[in-house]
């Protein structure tokens, strides 16, 4: 018996991972927009070491720069490419340490949104009965809520901070990713490999987390990316509010509302630059992650 | 006759249908009937003795391949019991139920759904070995490429995912994993049916090859009578969760005794028959969630009698060996 | 005889493009049906016979293309037909039957409703009439108490009634040609008995001419009157049943035939036909079964074997069976 012959050759190699890397490339809106979350990105990143000035520092900032228009010289001779806010500091430092605190806001109060979520939807997919109906009752409850005012609510009795915001972020967006994560794992729980794994005597456990998890969590993957973007925009509102990060270490969503009462003055640049770079965060994410949702065939 | 190496008594399994809230509110309402239980199982006696190939044959809804996963431990009967070399299976705890489960192992329909898509082969075989511990670890390797080459795989492959096999090959690679554990009984479900006509010869072939070399016992669950007729020494035939034939197969090919085996067998497809003129069974499978009473195949038989539609024949001994559920051969009692 | 030629295919060939090349999935198909008759046509996932179905009536979207051949239809060239006239043709001169009904069928709206929307949109009559009509067709194909099926939903038809229902819709306006692919490869064999000697019985009374697609050989062989084996993209063996099925001289049609379990002794090795079907991307020089063949000679490797009329069949082999 030739075993390699019975057996017959082994098709052809075709990863999704290429073909969607290649599908995005061939967007040019998206592309434009995945280089320009790249930027951003890689600017908060480096904002320690390419912003002109330490915004956190107040010892640094001088109250006599305070509100200069964008491209003035300050007093120490420090050029204000997007001027200056009321307390004398730099606008271009200030959105470079913004952008930082937002994205890192976004991408942690996701992230955790996420482990708590899809563990909550294995859970429930995987026990069913009371479990699984008791965990379901818990996210229709908190989806039927607007998640501004659950976050507003909490955030009003525990007050604010960065860690504070994440928390309020994770309550609010846990559920979706675990009615998401249960769905998908609804529907690879019935399929034979896991029943061989069944079979095989392991732990249910280790099917939950080696084959259930793995093979489940694409969509929620994919659906989180977007979520980033929802995350930011979350923050940068309940900031906007008063109720978010701290005046200390402020986000864009907080540089915003701290240049509000000087738009009418004429001194439009201590909210509106903020706001750009808030909006150009905001619509790079959503393009990208939309993409990728779309290319992936995930309906969120 | 030595003790029968598997053996289930009186198993069913009842599935609950499933309902929403609005449902339950229409139902309270009377708006809509209460859920039913469907009986997938519904009382089935049967042994397998070692080394025996026992076909299990029926239309899909039969409640054949519910009984392949209470046979193999994957789903748990609703009532009777599972026996394995004469110990009840419900009763076993750890390292006991572990050695059951792994000798009792289980062949799937779907190679696409049977295998995970995110294992590369080599772990698929080899997990259970690992997971359990039952090799050391540096002797995991050999003994997957042993299963391996024993099912007619390429050793080159053992990095590859699934996705990248055809449908005959990735049947190999889950019959390679249930021999990893060197399991002494396989429950194969309908494990040729997904799979091209030139390839199901090749994998039934290779069922064969390794029943011989380790000696192994079959229940083959399938829906297709020429293959059973085949591989099977003896066949078992349900209708509607029960079983309403049993015997060797040769016999009962030759001879049905139950009006369903006969209809069933007359329905075969065969290269060798032309245009025949024949006149089908009438009618459809009834719904398993309302049986009709009495015998639940009496709305479509030719020789249903008034009994027929009050009294539901047992399985009953017709001839040494051969049992059968129905009236004209075991005369009913007089109500 | 040529009077009564229902459907008449020369050359057809059907694309299907990749970044690497376009791909044949049928290769230069020649054959024809007749009045009444029923044409199987065999071969296994990949051998191109769906995308064969599907090129006769121009249903192939992109990536596929049909690049070349006639598809003769009552004396017009299908391919040259504008898509106006294609959907005149299909669902009233021209009826499909799939694998799966709900195809076909309108999951919302009930039995009766698309019955008489299909007759209607083909047909002058009063919609009293075209009711009665499908209550006929119903009855037609076995199923009993038409009248109330009719006004029941797709969903509420079990599986093999719902495809006795898509039979009996596709029948409605007395098709010239019926192209049925794999409809009773997911029903029970007693429901496939059913629909096998229904369908048989109404090409014989409407004198319909069939083309049945499936992988399995024992159908065909109860139910065609000739038989078409398909491997790789191209017909290898045509003929009438009794001829390619009692005296195959294709060795891939030997080879099927004899895999079956009813071939050898119970418990005895089947015979296999080794390896398996070439991808669409991949196939070898030459004659497409010759990796797989027991019968292949030096010039299968480099000549494709064209299509030869010997021994009451047309045949693609360089070294046939022995007659």
């Amino acid at each position: 018996m030739n075993d390699d012959r019975l057996a017959g050759p082994i098709l052809a190699d075709t990863p999704l991972r290429e073909k969607v890397l290649r599908r995005l490339r061939n967007r040019p809106t998206t592309r434009g927009a995945a280089i320009l979350l790249g930027v951003l990105v890689l600017l908060a990143l480096l904002a320690p070491l390419i912003a002109p000035q330490n915004p956190y520092d107040l010892a640094a900032l001088s109250v006599m720069d305070n509100r200069l228009a964008p491209g003035e010289q300050g007093m120490a001779g420090l050029r204000f490419w997007l001027g200056s806010d009321a307390q004398g500091r730099d606008m271009l430092s200030a959105i470079l340490y913004g952008l930082r605190t937002s994205l890192l806001v976004g991408l942690i109060s996701t992230l955790g949104a996420l482990v708590v979520g899809v563990t909550a939807g294995l859970v429930a997919a995987q026990f069913g009965g009371a479990i699984d109906a008791l965990m379901m009752r818990v996210v229709d409850f908190m989806l039927g809520f607007p998640s501004i005012l659950i976050a507003l609510v909490l955030l009003a009795s525990i007050g604010r901070g960065v860690d504070k915001v994440i928390l309020a972020i994770v309550l609010v967006q846990w559920a979706q990713y675990a009615r998401l994560m249960r769905a998908a794992a609804l529907v690879e729980r019935r399929k034979e490999y896991i029943e061989a794994a069944v079979n095989f005597g392991l732990p249910t456990r280790y099917i939950m987390f080696v084959h259930l998890l793995p093979n489940s969590i694409g969509s929620v993957l994919v659906v989180s990316t977007v979520s980033i973007a929802s995350a930011i925009t979350l923050e940068a509102t309940l900031s906007f509010l008063g109720v978010g990060v701290p005046v200390t270490q402020p986000s864009l969503g907080l540089l915003i509302a701290n240049g509000f009462e000087f738009l009418l003055s004429g001194e439009y640049w201590i909210a509106v630059f903020p706001g750009l770079a808030l909006v150009a965060l905001i619509m790079s994410l959503n393009i990208v992650g939309d993409r990728l949702r779309r290319s992936l065939n995930v309906r969120a | 006759m030595t003790a029968p190496l598997f053996e289930l008594r009186g198993v069913a399994k009842y599935f609950r249908g499933k309902t929403t809230l609005a449902e339950r509110i229409l139902a309270l309402a009377g708006r809509r009937q209460p859920p039913a239980t469907l009986r997938a199982v519904d009382g089935v006696d049967l042994t397998v003795a070692k080394g025996e190939v026992l076909g299990l044959v029926g239309e899909s809804g039969c409640g054949k391949s519910t009984l392949a996963r209470i046979a193999t431990g994957i789903l748990a009967p609703t009532a009777g019991e599972v026996f394995y070399q004469g110990r009840a299976v419900a009763g076993l705890r750890g390292r006991d139920r572990l050695d059951y489960l792994l000798k009792v192992q289980m062949i799937f329909q779907d190679p696409y759904a049977s295998l995970d898509p995110r294992m590369r082969v080599s772990r698929i075989v080899g997990e259970a070995l690992a997971v359990h511990k039952l090799l050391p670890r540096r002797e995991i390797d050999g003994a997957v490429d042993r299963a391996l080459r024993e099912v007619g795989l390429d050793l080159a492959y053992r990095d590859r995912y699934p996705h990248q096999f055809s449908g005959g090959q990735r049947q190999r690679i889950g019959i390679a994993r249930a021999l990893a554990v060197k399991p002494d009984f396989l429950v194969c479900d309908e494990p040729v049916s997904a799979l091209d006509v030139s390839i199901q010869a090749q994998v039934i072939n290779l069922f064969m090859d390794v029943r011989a070399r380790h000696g192994l016992t079959y229940l083959f669950v399938s829906h297709d009578l020429g293959l059973v007729r085949h591989i099977s020494d003896r066949v078992a035939i349900m209708y509607l969760g029960r079983i309403v034939e049993i015997g060797p197969a040769a016999s009962v090919f030759a001879d049905p005794a139950h009006p369903y085996s006969a209809a069933l067998i007359k329905a075969i497809p065969s290269a060798a028959r032309r245009k025949a003129g024949f006149e089908p069974l009438q009618g459809e499978l009834p719904s398993p969630l309302a049986p009709p009473p009495g015998c639940p195949f009496h709305p479509r038989c030719d020789h249903a009698m008034p009994a027929c539609r009050e009294i539901r024949p047992e399985l009953a001994e017709i001839a040494p060996g051969r049992s059968a559920a129905c009236h004209l051969h075991t005369a009913p009692k007089v109500a | 005889m040529t009077a009564d030629i229902v459907l008449d295919v020369r050359g057809l060939k059907t694309v299907f493009h990749a970044v690497d090349g376009a791909w044949p999935a049928v290769d230069g198909v020649d054959f024809t049906v007749a009045r009444g008759e029923i044409l199987g046509l065999v071969g296994e996932s990949g051998s191109g016979k769906s995308v064969t179905g599907f090129s006769l009536v121009q249903l192939i979207d992109p990536p596929g293309e049909i690049v070349a051949g006639q598809v003769l239809f009552g004396g017009t060239d299908l391919r040259a037909a504008s898509e106006d006239e294609l959907r005149r043709l299909r669902g009233d001169r021209i009826a499909m039957i799939f694998q799966d009904p709900l195809m076909t069928l309108n999951p919302v709206l009930s039995v009766g409703e698309q019955m008489t929307e299909a007759i209607l949109e083909h047909r002058r009559c009063s919609r009293a009439d075209a009711l009665a009509q499908a209550a006929a067709a119903l009855a037609r194909v076995g199923i009993s108490s038409p009248e109330a099926r009719l006004k029941q939903y797709p969903h509420e038809f079990s599986g093999g009634m719902r495809q006795r229902v898509a039979i009996a819709t596709a029948l409605l306006n007395d098709p010239a040609l019926i192209i049925a692919d794999e409809p009773t490869t997911a029903l029970d064999v007693t429901i496939q008995a059913q629909i096998l000697y229904q369908v048989q019985k109404l090409s014989r009374e409407t004198g319909a001419a069939v083309i049945w697609i499936t992988h399995d050989l024992a159908v065909v062989a109860e139910l065609a009157d000739r038989v078409a084996v398909m491997y790789a993209g191209r017909i290898v063996e045509i003929g009438a049943a009794d001829v390619v099925l009692d005296r195959p001289r294709h060795p891939y049609t030997l080879g099927l035939l004899n895999s079956s379990a009813a071939m050898v002794e119970p418990g005895a090795r089947l015979h296999q036909i080794d390896g398996v079907a070439p991808r669409i991307d991949s196939r070898p020089s030459g004659c497409p079964f010759r990796p797989r063949c027991t019968r292949s000679l030096a010039v299968c490797a480099d000549v494709d074997p064209p299509p030869q009329a010997q021994d009451g069949r047309t045949l693609r082999c360089h070294n046939p069976v022995p007659a």
